[in-house]
C-alpha cells in the first residue's frame, strides 16, 4: 500500500508490482543502481556529563552507560568515540565555537582567518549531487543558524519551521517517485530558462572581479546551478522507490511555534523534523542533512523557570551524591531522548533490506566536554547507521589525545572523497579509524 | 547588430507609449525624465571598466526597493531572506563579504517569482508596464523591452546593456510561448532579473579616472548607488540616475547639489532609520526569545512597537527636531502605542476615532523621572539586551560598550569555573547585582566583568522587556553604576556619561562612515578626524553628519588602484 495525497486529505492507494523495485538481494533498486547511502550531522550544545556517557569497556558489545540508556535499543548501530580532543593550536577558547569549529572544519578557529567549509557540504559533493536537494538544513529552536557552511562568508541558513520544511519539500514542486503518471510543468520549463539567462552572464562577470568576489560569484553560482538540478529533476519523470511515502500535511500541524527555546516544544518541532527528513531521504529528495536541536549556548529552557541549561551549566552546583549538575542533567536527558527521536524515525522506515537507518551515518557532534568550564578535550562524538555497510558500527574507539578531526576524516573516506589527510596544524587528521572502515 | 535592433525597437516602443502608463512611485518620474539614460549608447564594459566591490542587498533594502520602484502595493514582505553577517558592528560592512548560499539561491528566487507575479497581476499592470501587449496571448518584443529598460534601470541603479535587455526580452518571449501570456512571460524575465547578480550583489562598477591617469574611481552609477543607499535606504531616483549619466556627481558642485537635495527630502528618515537599526542591531528582535509564561505582554506586536518606539524617538530627535545626537540618551521625549502602554504599565489615551491599535502618541518622561535616560531606558535597548527571563547587567553593559562607544568586550575565558555564582534561588544572593558581585570575586572573571557590569547595573530597573521595576526578589534594587571611573546612579546617569563621553561621538562617526561605504573604517583616517571636526561644529546633528560623509573623499574611495589595474587588464586579455 502506498499513501499518497489527494486534496490534503491522505489516501492509500494499492500499488501492483512493488516488489519489482527492488533487485532480489534487497541491497540495490530494480534498475540496478544502489540505494544510495545518506549523510546527516545532528548537533546540540553543551555536551553531556564527563564520566557519565563514555563505555566503560572498549570494543564491540560496549555496555552502554546508564544515560545513554534511551539509546540503547540502537546499540548495535551506534559508534561512540572518546577520548577524542580539539586542538587548539594556541589560539583562543572561543567558548561555544572552538569546539565546532574543529569537529566540523577540521581546524583551530584563528582570529581573522576565514572558516574553511564545513564536513556535511563536503560529504554531499560526494555523495548530494544527484537529489533534488544537495542538503536539508533545520535548527528545531527558532533560529536560522545552522552549522553548514561551503564558506565562511556562504552559511547555509536552517529551516525552523515544519510546516515551512514541509511545503519546501513535498509542496507543488514536488514530483511523487511513486506516483502512477507524470506530466511535466510547463512553468518549470519557464523557471529553468530564466535560470539558463542568468547563467550566461557568469563568464561576463567573472572577468571583471577580483579573486574574493570571485569567490563570492561562484558562490551565487553554485546556488543558481543547484536550483537547476532541482527543476531539471522535477521536470523527469523520477524513478520508483519502494520506501517513499508522502505525509500528510497534517504531520506539520502541531508545529510549535510560540516559546522557541521551551524545550518540550523545541522536541516536539524536532520530532517533525525528524519525520519530514526520514520521508524526504526516503523519497530521494535530500542525501544530505543538518539538524541543529539547540545552539551551542543553548538557550533551552523549562517554562517559568529563570534559570536555562546554558545557565545551569555554569551557575549550578554539583550535586556530591549525584556527581553532576542535576537540573544540566535533566536537560542532558532530554537531549538523549530527542536523539533517539532521530532514531526512531529514520529505522522506522524499511528500504531494501535493512532501515533507513541502516544506509545512513549520522554524526551525533556537540560544542563541549564539560559545559561548566567549557573544556574542548574529550568532546563526546558519535556515529550512528553503517552508511549502507561503509563501516562497521556498534564500537566504542577509546583514543585519548587523539584529534577529534579523525572522525571527519573517516566519514569523508567512506563516503568517497579521494582525501588523505583532512585539517589543520595539530588537528590535521592522516589516519581514519580504520578499525571500522568495511 | 541583434543589440542595435534591440535598441531600436525601444525607441520606437518608448515614443509610442510614452505617457500611456500612469506608474507609480520611481516608475512614474522615470518615464518623463528617465529616456536619454534608459536609451543611451552605454559604454562597453570591454573598456577597463572592473567591478571593485559587491554587497549583497539585504533583506531590508530589498523590500524598501521592490516598495519603491513598484508602490506600497507590491510586497516582498512575507518573503524569508537569508540573514546577513555583522562586521565590525554593522550588517551593511558584513554586506560586502557574504555570498549568496544554495538555500538562499532558492529563497530568492521563491521571493522573486512572487514580487515579479504581483507587478504583472490584473490589478497591478495597467500602472506598472508601460505598454500594452498587441496581442494578450502572445509574445510583444517591443513591449517587453520597454518594460525591462525601464525597470531595469530602476531596480539595478544603472541602464542594461542592450544586450541584457535582449536576454530578457528573450527570457519572457519563451515564457509567453509556454503559458500563452504575454504577463506570464514578463513576470518570469522581471523575476530573472530580481534574481539576477546585478540587482542582488550591486556590482560597484570603477573606471579609468580622466582626472588622475592610472588611477580609478567609481563610475558614476556606483556613487549615486551609495549615495542614495546610505541617505534614503533605497535606489536612486530620477534626478539622481540623470547626474550619474551626466557625469554631474564626478564635480564637487553637482555631487553637493544632489547630496543637499537628498537631504532635504523626507526620504532621509529611512534612511536613518536603516542606519540605526543596523547600528542598534534590531534584526536581532527576529530572533529575540522573551519567556512568554512570565511576560505575556511582549508578543509580536510589542516587538514591532518597541523598535517602532526608538526610531520614532531617533527619527523625531535627530530629523523633525534637527538635534544633538548625544541627547538620545537623555531625552525625555518619546512615543507610545496602546501596545506599549500595556507592556510598559503605562497610560496611553488610545481612544481614537478608528480604535486603531497603530496609534501612537507623544510620551513626556518627567525629567527627574529614573526612566528620563532617552532611548537607553526603552525595551529597543533594555529589552533587546536581555536574556529571555531575567535581566542581565553583562550583556547590557557589553552592549553600551560594543554599540553605543564602539569597544570591543572580550569573549568569557576558556575554562573557568562559574560556579562561584549560585542560582537565583540563594538566598544569599538575591538581586542580579549580588550574584555578580560573588563571581567579580574571581580574579580570571573580574577584568573583564568590571569593564560592563558597573555600566548594566546602572540599568537594573529595568527588567527582560524593559519594565521598570524597584525591586527584585523582594530585594530594593540598587542602580548604582560607574562607567570609567564616572560614578553615577541609575538609567539617568548612565544617560549623561555617555552624552559627555567622547567615545559617544567618534563611535556613531565611525559606525556612519562605515555604514556608507560598507567597509570597515579605518582607525587612521584622516576623513574620521574631519568628519568628528565637522560634527561637533554642526553641535552634533546627524543630518549634517551624514552630509559630511556624503561629501568626504572616504565615500567613494576604492581599493587600491594597481590591484584594480591588474584585474582590468587582465579582463581586457580575455576579452
Amino acid at each position: 500500500m502506498l499513501h499518497g495525497m489527494l486534496n490534503g486529505t491522505a489516501i492509500a492507494v494499492g500499488l501492483p508490482l512493488l516488489d519489482c523495485f527492488l533487485s532480489a538481494n534487497g541491497t540495490a533498486l530494480a534498475d540496478g543502481s544502489p540505494i544510495p547511502v545518506r549523510f546527516g550531522t545532528w548537533f546540540q550544545g553543551l555536551g553531556f556529563n564527563p564520566g557519565f556517557w563514555e563505555p566503560v569497556d572498549v570494543g564491540a558489545r560496549y555496555q552502554m552507560r546508564p544515560f545513554l540508556q534511551p539509546l540503547a535499543s540502537f546499540r548495535d548501530k551506534i559508534n561512540i568515540f572518546s577520548g577524542l580532543q580539539a586542538f587548539l593550536d594556541g589560539q583562543p577558547n572561543e567558548v561555544h565555537s572552538s569546539g565546532p569549529a574543529v569537529v566540523l572544519g577540521g581546524s583551530a578557529l584563528t582570529p581573522g582567518q576565514a572558516l574553511p567549509p564545513s564536513l556535511d557540504t563536503l560529504v554531499a559533493d560526494s555523495i548530494g549531487t544527484r537529489s533534488r536537494f544537495r542538503s536539508l538544513e533545520v535548527n528545531c529552536a527558532g533560529s536560522q543558524e545552522s552549522l553548514s557552511r561551503r564558506s565562511a562568508t556562504a552559511r547555509n541558513p536552517a529551516e525552523f519551521s515544519p510546516i515551512a520544511l514541509y511545503k519546501r519539500i513535498f509542496g507543488a514542486d514536488f514530483r511523487d517517485p511513486n506516483a502512477a503518471d507524470f506530466t511535466p510543468d510547463p512553468k518549470v520549463m519557464v523557471r529553468r530558462s530564466v535560470l539558463s539567462a542568468i547563467g550566461e552572464q557568469r563568464q561576463d562577470l567573472l572577468k571583471q572581479v577580483g579573486a574574493v568576489d570571485k569567490a563570492r560569484l561562484d558562490d551565487y553560482f553554485t546556488g543558481l546551478r543547484g536550483l537547476e538540478q532541482q527543476l531539471e529533476l522535477e521536470m523527469q519523470k523520477p524513478p520508483p522507490l519502494k520506501a517513499c511515502t508522502v505525509p500528510a500535511a497534517s504531520t506539520v500541524a502541531d508545529e510549535k511555534t510560540s516559546d522557541h527555546l521551551i524545550v518540550d516544544d523545541v522536541i516536539q518541532n524536532h520530532k517533525l523534523f525528524a519525520q519530514l527528513l526520514a520521508h524526504a531521504l526516503a523519497c530521494d529528495q535530500t542525501r544530505v542533512f543538518n539538524v541543529v536541536l539547540s545552539a551551542g549556548a543553548s538557550g533551552l529552557t523549562r517554562p517559568g523557570e529563570a534559570n536555562n541549561f546554558h545557565v545551569f551549566t555554569h551557575e549550578e552546583g554539583v550535586d556530591p551524591k549525584l556527581g553532576y549538575q542535576p537540573n544540566v542533567g535533566w536537560f542532558m536527558d532530554r537531549v538523549v531522548e530527542a536523539l533517539r527521536d532521530m532514531l526512531v524515525a529514520l529505522d522506522g522506515i524499511r528500504e531494501g533490506d535493512g532501515t533507513l537507518l541502516d544506509h545512513s551515518l549520522l554524526l551525533y557532534n556537540t560544542d563541549v566536554a564539560y559545559a561548566r568550564y567549557h573544556t574542548i578535550d574529550n568532546i563526546p562524538i558519535m556515529t550512528v547507521g553503517s552508511g549502507a555497510g561503509r563501516i562497521k558500527t556498534g564500537i566504542h574507539i577509546q583514543a585519548k589525545n587523539e584529534a577529534i578531526s579523525r572522525v571527519g576524516l573517516t566519514i569523508q573516506q567512506v563516503m568517497g572523497s579521494q582525501i588523505s589527510s583532512w585539517g589543520t596544524g595539530t588537528n590535521r587528521a592522516t589516519k581514519p579509524f580504520s578499525e571500522i572502515v568495511v | 547588430m541583434e543589440d542595435e535592433m534591440v535598441l531600436v525597437r525601444v525607441s520606437r516602443a518608448m515614443s509610442l507609449k510614452r505617457g500611456a502608463g500612469c506608474l507609480l512611485g520611481l516608475v512614474a518620474l522615470s518615464l518623463t525624465s528617465l529616456t536619454s539614460a534608459t536609451n543611451s549608447p552605454v559604454r562597453d564594459t570591454a573598456s577597463n571598466v572592473v567591478i571593485v566591490g559587491m554587497d549583497r542587498l539585504s533583506a531590508d533594502l530589498y523590500r524598501h526597493i521592490v516598495g519603491d520602484v513598484f508602490g506600497p502595493t507590491v510586497s516582498a514582505d512575507d518573503g524569508r531572506f537569508e540573514p546577513g553577517i555583522r562586521i565590525d558592528g554593522l550588517l551593511a560592512v558584513g554586506a560586502s563579504t557574504v555570498s549568496v548560499t544554495e538555500t538562499g539561491f532558492e529563497r530568492y528566487e521563491a521571493i522573486a517569482r512572487e514580487v515579479a507575479g504581483q507587478v504583472v497581476d490584473a490589478k497591478h499592470r495597467d500602472t506598472l508596464v508601460p505598454c500594452r501587449p498587441q496581442t494578450a496571448n502572445q509574445p510583444d518584443d517591443a513591449c517587453a523591452a520597454a518594460f525591462f529598460s525601464k525597470a531595469g534601470l530602476l531596480l539595478c541603479g544603472r541602464p542594461f546593456k542592450p544586450s541584457t535587455i535582449q536576454q530578457w526580452t528573450q527570457a519572457a518571449s519563451e515564457s509567453t510561448r509556454v503559458s500563452k501570456d504575454f504577463y506570464s512571460g514578463l513576470s518570469a524575465g522581471l523575476a530573472g532579473i530580481l534574481l539576477s547578480p546585478e540587482f542582488l550583489y550591486r556590482p560597484e562598477v570603477a573606471e579609468p579616472d580622466p582626472k588622475q591617469p592610472g588611477q580609478y574611481r567609481l563610475d558614476g552609477y556606483s556613487k549615486a548607488w551609495r549615495l542614495s543607499r546610505f541617505l534614503w535606504n533605497t535606489v536612486p531616483d530620477a534626478r539622481l540616475l540623470h547626474a550619474a549619466a551626466s557625469g554631474e556627481l564626478h564635480t564637487s558642485k553637482g555631487l553637493a547639489a544632489q547630496v543637499d537635495r537628498m537631504l532635504a527630502s523626507p526620504k532621509l528618515e529611512g534612511g536613518v532609520r536603516a542606519f540605526f537599526s543596523d547600528m542598534l542591531q534590531f534584526d536581532q528582535f527576529a530572533e529575540l526569545e522573551k519567556d512568554s509564561a512570565r511576560y505575556p505582554e511582549f508578543n509580536a506586536l510589542a516587538v514591532r512597537d518597541v523598535q517602532e518606539q526608538t526610531l520614532r524617538t531617533l527619527v523625531d530627535h535627530l530629523v523633525t527636531q534637527d538635534k544633538d545626537y548625544r541627547d538620545i540618551f537623555t531625552t525625555t521625549k518619546t512615543f507610545l502605542s496602546p501596545t506599549l502602554g500595556v507592556l510598559y504599565r503605562l497610560p496611553v489615551d488610545d481612544r481614537k476615532p478608528n480604535g486603531s491599535a497603530d496609534d501612537w502618541v507623544s510620551y513626556e518622561v518627567p525629567q527627574d523621572d529614573p526612566r528620563a535616560a532617552g532611548i537607553l531606558a526603552q525595551a529597543g535597548f533594555v529589552g533587546l539586551h536581555s536574556p529571555p527571563t531575567r535581566s542581565s547587567p553583562t550583556i547590557r553593559g557589553k552592549a553600551v560598550r560594543e554599540i553605543l562607544l564602539c569597544e570591543n568586550v572580550p569573549a568569557p575565558p576558556a575554562n573557568v569555573n562559574f560556579s562561584v555564582v549560585q542560582d537565583t534561588s540563594n538566598p544569599l544572593y538575591k538581586t542580579t547585582r549580588e550574584r555578580l558581585t560573588a563571581h567579580r570575586s574571581s580574579a580570571i572573571c573580574a577584568g573583564c566583568h568590571r569593564l560592563v557590569d558597573p555600566i548594566g547595573l546602572a540599568l537594573e530597573n529595568f527588567d527582560t522587556v524593559g519594565r521598570y521595576r524597584n525591586n527584585e526578589n523582594s530585594a530594593p534594587i540598587d542602580a548604582s553604576g560607574e562607567l570609567d571611573g564616572m560614578k553615577f546612579d541609575g538609567a539617568r546617569g548612565l544617560g549623561k556619561a555617555l552624552h559627555d563621553d567622547p567615545a559617544t561621538v567618534s563611535c556613531v562617526v565611525n559606525r556612519a562612515l562605515a555604514y556608507a561605504t560598507m567597509r570597515k573604517a579605518r582607525k587612521d583616517s584622516d576623513a574620521l578626524e574631519q568628519l568628528k571636526k565637522g560634527f561637533a561644529a554642526s553641535g552634533y546633528r546627524i543630518p549634517d553628519l551624514f552630509r559630511g560623509v556624503a561629501l568626504s573623499d572616504a565615500l567613494f574611495r576604492i581599493a587600491d588602484s594597481s590591484a584594480i589595474g591588474k584585474i582590468a587588464d587582465t579582463s581586457a586579455t580575455k576579452q
